[in-house]
């Protein structure tokens, strides 16, 4: 069977939805946390099958290689947030943080 | 001797409270008892100072003014004249403003002038005794004091207007704060009248800017400057007539004349002793030096239409006051102020009636009853001023038999009593005498009518005298007036007192015996006035 | 020199003045000297007022009047003229005047010792004295009427002397207020003048008159004009109707009344008619000499049953005052103004004796310490003529004087009026017969009243203790009344007591002649053109000046010859009707034969209308105070609630109208406004239900927009 661009696509498609499952079920603010890597890292998926089928040659992995900075320090900063949040809120349930409505 | 004077006299003489005000507002109230007391009395002997120094100011005036020169419509003709151009603008749609800072004084101005420096001083004696916020007081008294000296130099419409409106705000508080009971009535009604007033002559003052391009009132009244088509030109038009009416009714307001009279009783009644003088002697006096400067003058030929109504009025006013006056003690309680609030608006239709006549007799009367008014008026209320101290009442009724107990005082006020009804040797006899002379030769009928006025005026004067000092003391009198011998010393006037009344009595007596530098002041303008009023009004005679 | 003579009088006017001002301020400091000064000071006056009548009358007799003129104030194009002049009347009325006034101040140095406002009284009498003789001397309306307020106003001052009485206060102020009824009219009059002529000078006055300039240009209106400048004269002078203030001016101390009775105030108007009599019309003189007839005739049966000592000697002279302003309406110039001089001196002295009765009779209840006896009801008197026999001699004298008993100055003056308006009637005719017949009547009831008083008072028993135990009087009291006493004799005025003419009164004082046009004058008081007189006046027929005729061969006028022919049945008449009136005094206070208090009840309405004095107070209360006092309480009532009320109700309206836009702005357009938040803020709390707050429910919201987005658009 021949791994076509196809492929990398439906396993791009299948780990973002995932990720989005994961970002909008979890409670936890750490699983959120993951769920948003694994649709960075759908994304990255994407970016490299662009490069390698696509258009995109070098683009597509300096995209790739932002995204995976990007991520990085999204990471950094989240874990920091969630720090604070707990700190502050002594968990880190997201569906408690709503501090926002008021 | 004109010409002597280079310095700008009188824009110091308006100008010299306004100093008073900045110095009196800059002495610190101080914190314990004493320095309390001496910061108001500082203030006290600032505004005796201030005032003072304006009356010396007024008398140079005097000494240099120029009686051949008559003023009125020419420049040229007005004495110690200051124009300055004050606000220029290039507004779109209205075009060029011109105010002009234009002060200068003629031989009907230079009486009012004298008349306000000498009460201004003499009110301020009995304003000593005033306890309650005495900074403020003070302040709003000097305030006035510079509306109403600017009142009678300004020139140009726009600042007298100014001048007119800046004296109603102290006027307002005096009244409101330091009044009788019922002091917040009276004040609201006094402002509420007087700015009806206002209104009207802010509408004919925009009507005349329209028409002639700048707010002097001596080009007002050459009808050449009148821009054609414009809403208040040419002659006999029905727009000049309501606009003549307008500014009419805006200064007998002030006057007061019936029907516009009721607010003068009640703002007599409830000001304070110095506010009552201020408001007799000099406040009224604005209307008619109004009427003389801007609505005469301005439109000649309304007033020629209009004559024998304001004559009419004059009449009027002349013997319902009178009717008043002595009515006055059957509804409510019988008040001594009422009746001098009263027998002023009889006092005043005499010179409104002087006025119409157009006759020199007439004008001439006129004007030095607004001067002779204002001192006898002023004399009458601090005299009232000095019994109510005592007994804190003014009721007619409350007295009986003073003579006794205070001699001087009784003197002093007979004095004052007999020059309001006119007796001969006192300044009030001459004034009516001409005023009456006048009429007659222009309205024989309506002056011999108002000649009742004479009865009536001796009716509730001796009256009055003779429920204050004749007949028996009261049992509440027979013992001083204050026990502890710490306010007042003797039961009769005290020196401070005498100190303010007695100038007044002087110079009552005076000019009724030798009114001569009076009536030379007065003469030479009033017969230019009337050379320049004759083509349009009906003078009357064989 | 003239001008020293006018110099002189000008002293004699300013002497009083500084009287008065000594005394107002130094006044407490002399204390009871201030009585002696004040009559030192008059006493001067009195000599230099005798040294000027002597200059004029003897010494520059040939000029009719020493005048001057000076400007006091000018407007530009009107000049106020005043000056001072004197003629023969002028000087006689100075002596007049001044006499008076100084033993009125003698008097009063004893009679006002008590007084605790000693040194005040003194003042006003100088003030009183030094404004009549203003009056006198003045040559003009304006000082003329300048004077005329102050003699008014001095008179208030002495008759309210007394003021912690109520009586005497509203005394004077009811003399006061009467007289402006009259200034009234005298002031129209001077503006009417004023108006013609432009000027006050009655020479410039008189002189437009006869050059037939007319007040707006009418004869009648001279007329008219003359009748409100005799206004003044009826106010002052207590002609009907404005008489009611006289009586009561009695409140006044008895020394003041002498004054005001004599000498000064009502001889005020009587002398304001003698000076400007010239101007005066026939239908004015008519209406004068109507008015002082039935002024005499009024006043005369009003004294015939007054009670109080004073007020009989009031009416009377009410009466007196009548028969002079008859004597000038009817023509009689010289005898009014004789008559003017005579009732001076013994009405000054009817009022200074009865000053001294009534000084005595308080003297001798304040020994008895009797508070309830009236010291001036007759009736309490009775018998004075043992106890007080100087006071009662001179009583007499000035009795007889005044009831027109031969050999006194009285008898020449009243026979020469009454003989004048014979003549009067009789050059005229018809209705006017009535002023003669008034006249009479009040002669005769002059000395029926006169001698009731003197029979009731000074003869029979004593009628009380207290009239018992007066005293005579001390010498200050006495001496002004004996001096009174023998100036009310012939021989002061005349050597033959028949003939006033032949005296150098009526030789001094000659009728001048009218200027008023012949049109609107009596014939008879045109100048008779004698031949030789015709042309000496034919060249100036308006010449007010007097003029002088000769008496033996000529009269001054139809007027004058016609008295004369009336002269001895006039003397008849009236000595008659005095004899009648004594006689019927006796029969009924002396003799009892016809018993007074029969009378008095059979014509109980008649007597109470007398005792009431025709009513007349109660008229004017009931009229004019009363409407005026209406008049104004309606008007201050209309003040306060209608002309006020007015405004108040506009004040009202207006908030009114602001409170009902005050609640349209808060209901209606804040309420608008309010809604539009309301609502903005209903929708967004409901929208709000969706910002949960909740990040993950956002995201899904992001994403069905996401997927809606792509639905629509892709």
């Amino acid at each position: 069977m021949h791994i076509g661009l196809v492929h990398y696509l439906v396993v791009s498609a299948l780990l973002f939805s995932m990720g989005l499952f994961a970002i909008i079920s979890r409670k936890h603010a750490i699983l959120v946390l993951m769920g948003i890597e694994l649709v960075l890292n759908a994304a990255n998926i994407n970016f490299i099958a662009f490069a390698k089928y696509g258009g995109m040659n070098i683009e597509g992995h300096v995209a790739a290689i932002f995204v995976i900075i990007l991520a990085a320090t999204e990471a950094a900063i989240a874990l920091a947030i969630i720090l604070n949040i707990y700190q502050h809120f002594r968990h880190v349930n997201v569906d408690e943080v709503d501090d926002l409505k008021e | 001797m004109q010409g002597a004077i280079n310095f700008p006299i009188l824009t110091l003489i308006t100008f010299l409270p306004a100093l008073g005000i900045l110095i009196i507002l800059l002495i610190p109230s101080g914190k314990d008892k004493e320095a309390i007391d001496l910061s108001k009395k500082t203030i006290k002997w600032v505004s005796l100072g201030i005032t003072f120094i304006q009356l010396i100011l007024a008398a140079i005036i005097y000494v240099f003014y120029n009686s051949a020169k008559t003023g009125i419509n020419d420049i040229n003709t007005f004495q110690f004249v200051e124009k300055v151009n004050w606000i220029h603008a290039n507004l779109p749609l209205i075009g060029n403003i011109d105010i002009d800072y234009f002060l200068g004084i003629d031989g009907i101005s230079v009486p009012m002038l004298l008349l306000t420096t000498i009460i201004c001083f003499v009110a301020i004696l009995p304003s000593f005794k005033i306890t309650k916020a005495v900074k403020g007081y003070f302040a709003m008294y000097l305030l006035l004091d510079l509306g109403m000296v600017g009142v009678f130099c300004a020139l140009d419409f726009f600042l007298f207007y100014v001048f007119w409106e800046l004296m109603l705000l102290p006027m307002y508080f005096l009244i409101g704060i330091w009044g009788g009971p019922r002091k917040e009535y009276a004040a609201i009604k006094f402002f509420i009248y007087t700015l009806v007033g206002s209104v009207l002559m802010l509408l004919v003052m925009i009507g005349l800017f329209q028409s002639v391009g700048t707010f002097n009132i001596l080009d007002m009244m050459d009808p050449a400057n009148f821009k054609a088509g414009a809403i208040l030109s040419g002659s006999a038009t029905t727009l000049r007539y309501a606009a003549f009416l307008a500014l009419f009714i805006g200064f007998a307001i002030k006057v007061p004349l019936f029907p516009f009279h009721t607010w003068l009783p009640d703002a007599h009644v409830e000001a304070p002793t110095p506010i009552s003088v201020i408001l007799a002697g000099v406040l009224l006096k604005m209307g008619a030096y109004g009427m003389i400067r801007i609505a005469f003058p301005i439109f000649p030929e309304a007033f020629g239409y209009f004559q024998s109504l304001i004559a009419w009025i004059g009449m009027i006013s002349i013997l319902y006051g009178a009717l008043c006056a002595l009515g006055q003690h059957r509804v409510g309680k019988r008040d001594l102020k009422k009746l001098i609030a009263y027998s002023s608006i009889s006092h005043m239709g005499l010179v409104m009636l002087g006025l119409s006549s157009m006759r020199p007799e007439g004008m001439v009367g006129a004007i030095f009853q607004m001067f002779n008014h204002g001192t006898i008026t002023a004399m009458l209320f601090m005299i009232v001023g000095v019994i109510y101290d005592r007994a804190h009442t003014r009721g007619l009724d409350d007295f009986g038999g003073l003579a006794k107990k205070m001699p001087v005082y009784t003197g002093i006020m007979a004095i004052a009593f007999f020059a309001a009804i006119g007796l001969p040797g006192l300044s009030g006899f001459i004034s009516e005498v001409l005023v009456f002379l006048g009429a007659f030769k222009t309205f024989p009928v309506l002056t011999a009518v108002s000649v009742l006025s004479i009865i009536l005026g001796a009716g509730y004067m001796l009256w009055a005298l003779q429920k204050i000092f004749f007949g028996e003391l009261p049992n509440k009198w027979k013992g001083p007036w204050d026990p502890t011998g710490i306010e007042y010393k003797t039961d009769d006037i005290n020196g401070l007192e005498l100190t303010a009344l007695i100038p007044l009595a002087v110079i009552i007596i005076f000019l009724g015996i030798y009114p001569n530098p009076m009536i030379d002041l007065i003469s030479g303008s009033v017969n230019h006035f009337i050379d320049l009023m004759k083509p349009f009004v009906f003078i009357g005679g064989l | 020199m003239t001008k020293d003579t006018l110099l002189l009088s000008f002293i004699v006017l300013l002497i009083p003045m500084a009287s008065f001002l000594i005394n107002i301020f130094f006044g407490n400091k002399l204390g009871r000297k201030s009585g002696i000064v004040g009559t030192f000071i008059l006493g001067i006056d009195l000599a230099l007022a005798i040294v000027a009548a002597y200059n004029k009358l003897f010494v520059f007799s040939e000029e009719p009047v020493i005048q001057t003129r000076i400007e006091w104030f000018n407007l530009g194009t009107v000049n106020f003229d005043i000056g001072i002049g004197i003629d023969n009347i002028a000087t006689i009325m100075l002596v007049v005047v001044t006499l008076i006034s100084f033993l009125v101040h003698l008097f009063s140095t004893v009679y006002m010792k008590g007084d605790r406002r000693y040194p005040t009284y003194f003042a006003y009498l100088g003030l009183f004295t030094f404004s009549m003789l203003g009056i006198v001397i003045t040559n003009n309306f304006l000082l003329m009427y300048i004077f005329w307020e102050l003699v008014g106003i001095s008179s208030y001052l002495l008759i309210g002397f007394w003021y912690e009485k109520g009586s005497a206060a509203n005394a004077g102020k009811k003399a006061f207020i009467t007289n402006r009824i009259g200034d009234l009219g005298f002031f129209i009059g001077i503006m009417i003048l004023f108006f013609t002529y432009n000027s006050f000078m009655f020479d410039d006055i008189f002189s437009g008159i006869a050059s037939g300039k007319m007040p707006f240009n009418n004869p009648t209106m001279l007329t008219v004009t003359g009748i409100c400048i005799f206004m003044g004269a009826i106010g002052k002078s207590a002609q009907f109707p404005l008489h009611v203030w006289l009586p009561d001016a009695m409140e006044g101390p008895t020394p003041v009344s002498a004054l005001i009775h004599a000498a000064t105030m009502v001889a005020a108007g009587v002398y304001l008619v003698t000076k400007v009599f010239v101007m005066f019309t026939a239908d004015a003189l008519t209406f004068i000499a109507l008015t002082g007839a039935i002024t005499a005739f009024m006043s005369a049966s009003i004294a015939l049953v007054q009670r109080d000592f004073k007020k009989i000697l009031a009416f009377s002279t009410i009466s007196q005052l009548g028969y002079m302003i008859m004597s000038l309406g009817v023509g009689g110039y010289t005898n009014g103004f004789f008559h003017l001089v005579t009732h001076a001196w013994f009405k000054a002295a009817l009022f200074l004796t009865a000053g001294s009765v009534i000084y005595a009779m308080h003297e001798s209840i304040h020994h008895k310490n009797d508070h309830h006896t009236d010291a001036q009801d007759i009736y309490n008197m009775g018998g004075l003529r043992k106890t007080m026999p100087w006071t009662y001699l001179t009583f007499m004298i000035a009795t007889f004087a005044l009831s027109g008993i031969p050999f006194t100055s009285g008898f020449l003056s009243k026979d020469g009026i009454l003989a004048g308006t014979l003549a009067y009637a009789n050059l005229t005719g018809g209705w006017h017969w009535v002023i003669p017949v008034l006249g009479y009547l009040a002669a005769g009831m002059t000395a029926f009243y006169m001698f009731r008083l003197t029979i009731l008072a000074f003869h029979g028993e004593h009628k009380t203790e207290i009239a018992r135990n007066t005293k005579e009087n001390k010498l200050p009291i006495l001496f002004p009344l004996v001096l009174l006493a023998c100036l009310s004799f012939w021989f002061v005025y005349s050597s033959n007591p028949f003939e006033a003419s032949e005296g150098w009164f009526q030789e001094k004082v000659v009728q001048p002649v009218s200027v008023v046009p012949e049109t609107s004058q009596w014939k008879f008081l045109l100048p008779e053109m004698a031949e030789g007189q015709a042309h000496n006046q034919g060249d100036n027929p308006e010449n007010s000046d007097v003029v002088q005729a000769s008496p033996e061969n000529t009269y001054l006028n139809r007027f004058h010859e016609e008295s004369h022919h009336f002269h001895y049945l006039a003397m008849g008449i009236s000595l008659f009707m005095a004899a009648l009136g004594i006689m019927l005094a006796f029969m009924m206070y002396k003799f009892k034969i016809i018993n007074a208090g029969k009378l008095e009840v059979r014509f109980k309405f008649l007597h109470s209308f007398l005792y009431n004095r025709w009513y007349f107070d109660e008229l004017y209360q009931a009229t004019a105070i009363v409407g005026t006092l209406a008049l104004s309480k309606s008007l201050s009532w209309f003040d306060t609630y209608i002309v006020d009320g007015l405004v108040n109700l506009s004040s009202y309206i207006i908030r009114f109208v602001s409170r009902l836009t005050g609640l349209f702005d808060n209901y209606v357009i804040d309420g608008a406004v309010n809604m539009a938040s309301t609502f903005t803020g209903y929708c967004g709390s409901k929208i709000r239900k969706l910002q949960t707050g909740k990040v993950q429910a956002y995201i899904v919201f992001m994403l069905l927009g996401i997927l809606t987005m792509i639905y629509f658009f892709v």
